[in-house]
C-alpha cells in the first residue's frame, strides 16, 4: 500500500457517503465504495468493507433509506437513498467542514516570521 | 431522528440479529460478487478478480463486526458473552463455585444481619415522629435505681408548668411491674401487664392511636371513670383485632375499665423504655394518686422547634433544683437535678461501641472471605492459564480479558449475596423474636430496603476485592511464561506463589485479630458469669402473687404465712419466701442513716429497698453475716426492724457491730438485726449500692406488691401446677401469672453481652475455619503443582519425614508471619475494646497465648494434610506421569 493514501478521519466516511448518495441517488453500497474511491482519485486508504458499518448508522439515525432491490444483473441487492433529514444532516456537516478547512488552510498558511 | 431513536433503533437489532445478520452477509457477498464482476470486465483472471476484490474490501470479518458494532448494543453483546461463558466454566467447576458461593454467602450474610442489627438500632431514627425532638429527663445522679432517676407528681407538674423549653413534657410510672393486673374474662383471672402514662405521653411522642382516641385531660383527675388504650399485640391477641371493642368496658382488678382505644403497630413501648417490658395495656397517671408516693414518673419531653438540647440543659440546670418534692411541705426540699439525652441517645447510646466492634467483626471476616476467595481464584487462574494464553493469542486485549475475570466475580458475588441474603433473612427473623435478650428495638430488626442496598453494595465491593488481584495477575500473564509455565515438569513460577504465601499471611493475621478479640471478650463474660451475685439464682424460682389485704398488715402476715405454710409443704420445695421485688428487676430506694446522727451532703446514699418476709433471704440463697432474720413476731409498733447489707455497715457504723443499732429509715425507726453480703441488685457489673431488708409482716413498711421465691431441687415447670393450685385455694382470685426461674432475670441482664460474645465468637469461628481452609488449599495446591520435583526428590533418597517437614516448615513459616502480624495489629487495637471488658485486661497475656496457639495449631492440622499426601508420593508414579 502507498504510504501517499490518507487515513480517513472520524466522521469523515460518513460525509461521503451523504454526499454520493446526494449526488448519485439510490445505489448499493459496492456503488458506494467505488464511488467515493473514483471521486478522491485514490488517494483515500478505504477498505471497501468499512462502509458497511457507515450505512447501518446513518441508516439508524435515520439519514439514510434502505431497501432490497435488484441489481443489473438481476440480483438482489440492498440500495441506499438519501432522506430529508440526511439533507440537512448532509448539509450542516458540509458547511462545518468547509468552514474547518478554510481555517486549517489559514493557519497552516501562516508566515514564518510570525514565529515567537 | 435524536439519540433515543438511534438508541431505540440499536436495541432493536439486538434483538433481531441473526435477521439482520443474513441481511448482511447476503450484501457482503453481492459487494463482493459485484466487485469481481467488474475486474473480470477489466481482463483480469476469475481468480485474480476474486482475489483483487477481497484486498479491497478488507477484512471480511472484521467488516462484519464493525457493522455489528455500530448497529447494535456491544456492551450488552460482550456482558451477554461473558454471562454465558462464566456461566458454563463455573457450572463446569462445580466444587469451585459450590466453595465460593458457600463461603461467601456466610461472610455476607452475616455482614447483612449484622448491618440490619446496627440499622435499626444506631443508624436508623427511632420510629417515632420528629424523634430527634424527644429528650428523656434523668437526674444527673442515678445510683438509687429507678428512685434516682424518677421524680414526684408535684415536681413533674412543676416542670411541665415551668420550663420554656419544651412543647410538651409527660412520663409513665416507673414501678409498675410486668402482670400487674388481673384481668376478668371468661373463666380463670389472667395477669396483664398495665403501664400508667401522663395523660399527654402520646402526644408527646407522637404517637397516634390506630382505633379510638387518647386520653382527655378529665381522665387524669382523680375519681374519673378508668380508661386504657390497649397495645396493638394485646389487642391482636386478646381480642382478634375485633375493632368493636374500642368503647366497651373490660374488668381490670375486679373494675369495669373503658377501653378508648387500640395503638398502632409501630409503637413498642418496651422495645423504647424497657427492653424484654411487654405492655399490654396503658391507663392515664392521675397525679393526685400518687403525690404522696415519692419519686414515680419517669420523664420524656418534646423540645419546641428550634431549640437545641444543650439550651434545653442550661434551663434544666436552673429549673431543676427549685422544684419541690412535695409543694405541701416545702421542706423536704427536692435535691433535683435534670440530665437530658436525646431519647435515641438514651436508647442505644451505651450499646454504640459494641456494635461498632461488632460491625468491625464482621467486617473482618468478609475481608477473609475475600482473601479466601482471591486465593481460590489465583489457583483456578493458575489451571487456566493455558486458556488465557490461548485467548491473547487469539487478540483478546487485557482489559477483555479483565472485563471477563471481574464478570465471574460478580456472578459469584451476586451469588453468594443472594444465599447470604437467605442466611440474613432467617437470622434477622431469629433476632426479633427473641423477646430474652434485653436490647432495645430488636423486635423490629427486619432486612428493609438499606439492608437489601447494603447488600448490594457488599457484593460489589466483595467482588472487586477478591477478583481484582487475581484478575490483574492472570490477565498480565506473560504469553510465552505462561505457556512455558504450564509446560510439563517446570515448577510453578515464583510469583504467583509469592502473591498467594501474602494472601494466606494477611488471611492468618485477620483470623488472629478476630480471635485474640473474640478470647478477650468471652473471657471477660466467663468473669461476669463468675462473679457472686449475693444470691444464688439456680434452683430458684418465683412467682407474682396477688392478694388484697386492704393495707392492714396483720391481715397481710396471715395471709403471707398461710401461703409459704402451704407452699412449703409442696415435695419438693425446700424453702420459700416473699419479697415485693426481687433482685435485677425492679427497684427503688429510700432512705438510711444513723438514728439522731446529722450528716453532709453525699454522704448518704440512695438505699435500695426490699420489703421481705421471714425466710425471704434463705429462699433467694442470701448470705446472712451475721445478726437473725426477720421474724413473724417483729411486729412493734414503735420500733421496726431492718437488715442491711455489709456496704451499709461498713458506711454507716464504721468499725462497730451495726445490730442492735436503731436506724432511721424513711423517717421511721428501725431496729439493726442483721448483716447480708451485698447482691448485685440492678446489674452483675457495677458496683452493689446500699441495700436494706425490711419486714412485710410489720406495721411500718407497706410492700409493694408479692413475689413468691420458691427455692426447689426440682425444675421450677413440674412444680408449676401445683404451686398455682395451692395458691388458688388460698385466694381463688390468683391470676395464671407465670413461674419464673429465678436465673431468668440474671440471663436477662447479662443477655446484651452474651448476645455480642456469641456473635463474635461466631464469627471468630468462621474466621479460624475460612483461614485454615486457606492454608489448606494454598499448600495442597503447591503440593499438587510439585508433584514431580518431589518425586524428583523422593527419588534421590529424601526420606518421607523430610518432604513431610519441608511441607509442614513452610506452613509453620507462613503462619507464623501471620500469627506475629496479627499479634502486633490485636495489640494496636485492643484497646478499642478495653471499654466492653469486665475484669479482662486489654492485653490479656493468657488470652493472646491461647487464641494464638489456637491459631497455629489449626494451621498446622491444616498443612499436615497436604504435607502428608506430599510423603505419599511414589516416585515411580510421580515421575512416569510427566
Amino acid at each position: 500500500m502507498t504510504e501517499s493514501k490518507l487515513d480517513l478521519l472520524q466522521g469523515t466516511l460518513d460525509l461521503m457517503v451523504l454526499q454520493t448518495l446526494v449526488t448519485m441517488g439510490s445505489m448499493h453500497g459496492y456503488g458506494i465504495a467505488r464511488r467515493i474511491e473514483q471521486v478522491s482519485g485514490d488517494e483515500i486508504l478505504l477498505n471497501q468493507g468499512t462502509i458497511y458499518a457507515s450505512l447501518v448508522r446513518l441508516q439508524q439515525r435515520g439519514w439514510i433509506a434502505a431497501e432490497w432491490g435488484t441489481s443489473d444483473n438481476n440480483r438482489k441487492a440492498k440500495y441506499y437513498s438519501i432522506t430529508r433529514s440526511g439533507r440537512k444532516q448532509l448539509a450542516e456537516d458540509a458547511a462545518h467542514w468547509q468552514r474547518l478547512s478554510r481555517v486549517m488552510g489559514r493557519v497552516l498558511a501562516m508566515p514564518a516570521e510570525g514565529k515567537l | 431522528m435524536g439519540a433515543l431513536g438511534e438508541g431505540l433503533q440499536r436495541l432493536r437489532s439486538f434483538f433481531t440479529k441473526p435477521q439482520r445478520d443474513s441481511e448482511l452477509d447476503a450484501e457482503v457477498a453481492e459487494h463482493l460478487e459485484l466487485a469481481v464482476e467488474e475486474n473480470i470486465r477489466q481482463g483480469m483472471s476469475a481468480e485474480e478478480a476474486r482475489r483483487q476484490a477481497l484486498i479491497s474490501f478488507g477484512g471480511v470479518v472484521q467488516a462484519k463486526e464493525q457493522q455489528r458494532e455500530a448497529r447494535g448494543l456491544p456492551w450488552l453483546d460482550v456482558l451477554l458473552q461473558d454471562l454465558r461463558f462464566t456461566f458454563r466454566t463455573l457450572g463446569r467447576d462445580r466444587g469451585f463455585t459450590v466453595i465460593a458461593v458457600v463461603i461467601l454467602g456466610l461472610g455476607i450474610g452475616a455482614n447483612i444481619t449484622v448491618f440490619s442489627v446496627v440499622n435499626t438500632l444506631l443508624l436508623r431514627p427511632l420510629p417515632l415522629r420528629n424523634p430527634q425532638e424527644l429528650v428523656r429527663i434523668l437526674s444527673k445522679d442515678p445510683t438509687g435505681g429507678e428512685s434516682s432517676m424518677t421524680y414526684s407528681a408535684d415536681a413533674t407538674e412543676e416542670f411541665q408548668r415551668l420550663n420554656r423549653s419544651f412543647e410538651s413534657v409527660s412520663g409513665y410510672y416507673a414501678f409498675s411491674g410486668p402482670d400487674n393486673l388481673k384481668l376478668m374474662g371468661n373463666g380463670q383471672p389472667m395477669p396483664v401487664t398495665g403501664l400508667m402514662v401522663g395523660g399527654n405521653f402520646f402526644h408527646t411522642l407522637g404517637v397516634e392511636p390506630a382505633l379510638g382516641r387518647v386520653f382527655t385531660a378529665e381522665e387524669c383527675l382523680h375519681n374519673s371513670r378508668p380508661v386504657v388504650l390497649l397495645s396493638h399485640a394485646f389487642w391482636k391477641r386478646q381480642y382478634g383485632g375485633d375493632r368493636s371493642i374500642v368503647g366497651q368496658a373490660i374488668d381490670v382488678n375486679a373494675t369495669p375499665v373503658t377501653v378508648i382505644g387500640v395503638l398502632p403497630e409501630s409503637f413498642d413501648f418496651g422495645s423504647i423504655f424497657s427492653p424484654g417490658y411487654k405492655v399490654d395495656m396503658y391507663g392515664p397517671v392521675i397525679y393526685d394518686d400518687i403525690r404522696d408516693e415519692g419519686n414515680a414518673m419517669a420523664l420524656v419531653g418534646r423540645l419546641k422547634p428550634g431549640v437545641s438540647l444543650a439550651q434545653a440543659q442550661a434551663e434544666a440546670d436552673l429549673l431543676f433544683p427549685t422544684l419541690h418534692f412535695s409543694v405541701k411541705h416545702p421542706e423536704y426540699g427536692g435535691g433535683y437535678t435534670g440530665a437530658l439525652f436525646g431519647l435515641k441517645d438514651y436508647v442505644t447510646g451505651k450499646l454504640r461501641r459494641s456494635l461498632i466492634v461488632l460491625w468491625c467483626a464482621v467486617g473482618l471476616i468478609l475481608l477473609i472471605v475475600c482473601v479466601n476467595l482471591s486465593n481460590l481464584l489465583l489457583a483456578r487462574g493458575a489451571a487456566r492459564s493455558k486458556e488465557f494464553a490461548m485467548r491473547t493469542a487469539l487478540g483478546a486485549t487485557r482489559g477483555r480479558l479483565l472485563r471477563q475475570l471481574l464478570t465471574e466475580s460478580l456472578i459469584l458475588s451476586f451469588a453468594g449475596a443472594l444465599f447470604g441474603l437467605g442466611i440474613a433473612f432467617a437470622l434477622t427473623i431469629y433476632l426479633a423474636h427473641q423477646g430474652s435478650i434485653a436490647l432495645p428495638l430488636l423486635s423490629s430488626v427486619q432486612i428493609d430496603a438499606a439492608s437489601l442496598a447494603w447488600t448490594l453494595l457488599v457484593a460489589m465491593a466483595a467482588a472487586v476485592l477478591f477478583g481484582l488481584v487475581p484478575g490483574l495477575r492472570i490477565s498480565s500473564g506473560n504469553l510465552q511464561e505462561s505457556l512455558k509455565d504450564s509446560g510439563h515438569g517446570a515448577s510453578d513460577g515464583k510469583k504467583h506463589d509469592g502473591l498467594r504465601s501474602a494472601l494466606i499471611i494477611s488471611e492468618i493475621a485477620l483470623a488472629c485479630v478476630l480471635l485474640v478479640g473474640a478470647g478477650l471478650l468471652l473471657r471477660s463474660f466467663l468473669r461476669i458469669l463468675d462473679v457472686d451475685l449475693g444470691f444464688e439464682p439456680s434452683r430458684a424460682a418465683s412467682i407474682s402473687l396477688d392478694y388484697n389485704d386492704g393495707g392492714n398488715p396483720a391481715k397481710r402476715s396471715v395471709f403471707w404465712q398461710e401461703v409459704l405454710r402451704q407452699v412449703e409443704a409442696i415435695p419438693g420445695v425446700e424453702t420459700a419466701g416473699l419479697t415485693d421485688n426481687l433482685p435485677m428487676s425492679r427497684n427503688r430506694s429510700w432512705g438510711i442513716s444513723v438514728k439522731g446522727k446529722t450528716y453532709r451532703k453525699k454522704e448518704l446514699e440512695a438505699t435500695f429497698v426490699y420489703v421481705v418476709s421471714p425466710g425471704y433471704l434463705n429462699a433467694i440463697g442470701m448470705h446472712l453475716v451475721k445478726g437473725r432474720d426477720i421474724r413473724w413476731d417483729d411486729t412493734d409498733k414503735k420500733v421496726g426492724v431492718v437488715i442491711i447489707n455489709e456496704t451499709i455497715a461498713r458506711r454507716l457504723w464504721p468499725g462497730e457491730d451495726p445490730i442492735g443499732r436503731i436506724a432511721s429509715v424513711a423517717g421511721m425507726d428501725a431496729r439493726v438485726i442483721g448483716v447480708v453480703a451485698d447482691v448485685r441488685e440492678s446489674s452483675v457489673e457495677g458496683k452493689p449500692g446500699w441495700q436494706m431488708y425490711l419486714s412485710g409482716a410489720s406495721p411500718q413498711f407497706g410492700p409493694e406488691g408479692a413475689q413468691l421465691v420458691v427455692r426447689t431441687k426440682l425444675p421450677p415447670q413440674t412444680l408449676a401446677p401445683i404451686v398455682m393450685s395451692t395458691i388458688r385455694q388460698i385466694n381463688p382470685g390468683q391470676p395464671a401469672t407465670e413461674f419464673r426461674p429465678v436465673q431468668g432475670l440474671v440471663d436477662h441482664v447479662v443477655s446484651p453481652r452474651r448476645f455480642f460474645v456469641i456473635l463474635v465468637g461466631v464469627f471468630a469461628g468462621l474466621g479460624l475455619i475460612l483461614a485454615s481452609l486457606g492454608i489448606y488449599g494454598v499448600i495442597s495446591y503447591s503440593v499438587t503443582q510439585r508433584t514431580q520435583e518431589i518425586g524428583i526428590r523422593m527419588a534421590l533418597g529424601a526420606s518421607q519425614g523430610r518432604v513431610q517437614l519441608a511441607v509442614i516448615g513452610k506452613t509453620l513459616l507462613l503462619a507464623l508471619i501471620g500469627i506475629a502480624t496479627g499479634t502486633v495489629t490485636s495489640l494496636a487495637i485492643a484497646n478499642l475494646i478495653a471499654s466492653l471488658l469486665f475484669g479482662t485486661e486489654a492485653t490479656d497475656r493468657a488470652t493472646f497465648l491461647s487464641m494464638t496457639l489456637l491459631l497455629l495449631i489449626v494451621a498446622l492440622l491444616a498443612g499436615y494434610i497436604p504435607a502428608r499426601r506430599a510423603s505419599r508420593i511414589n516416585p515411580m508414579i510421580a515421575l512416569r506421569n510427566n
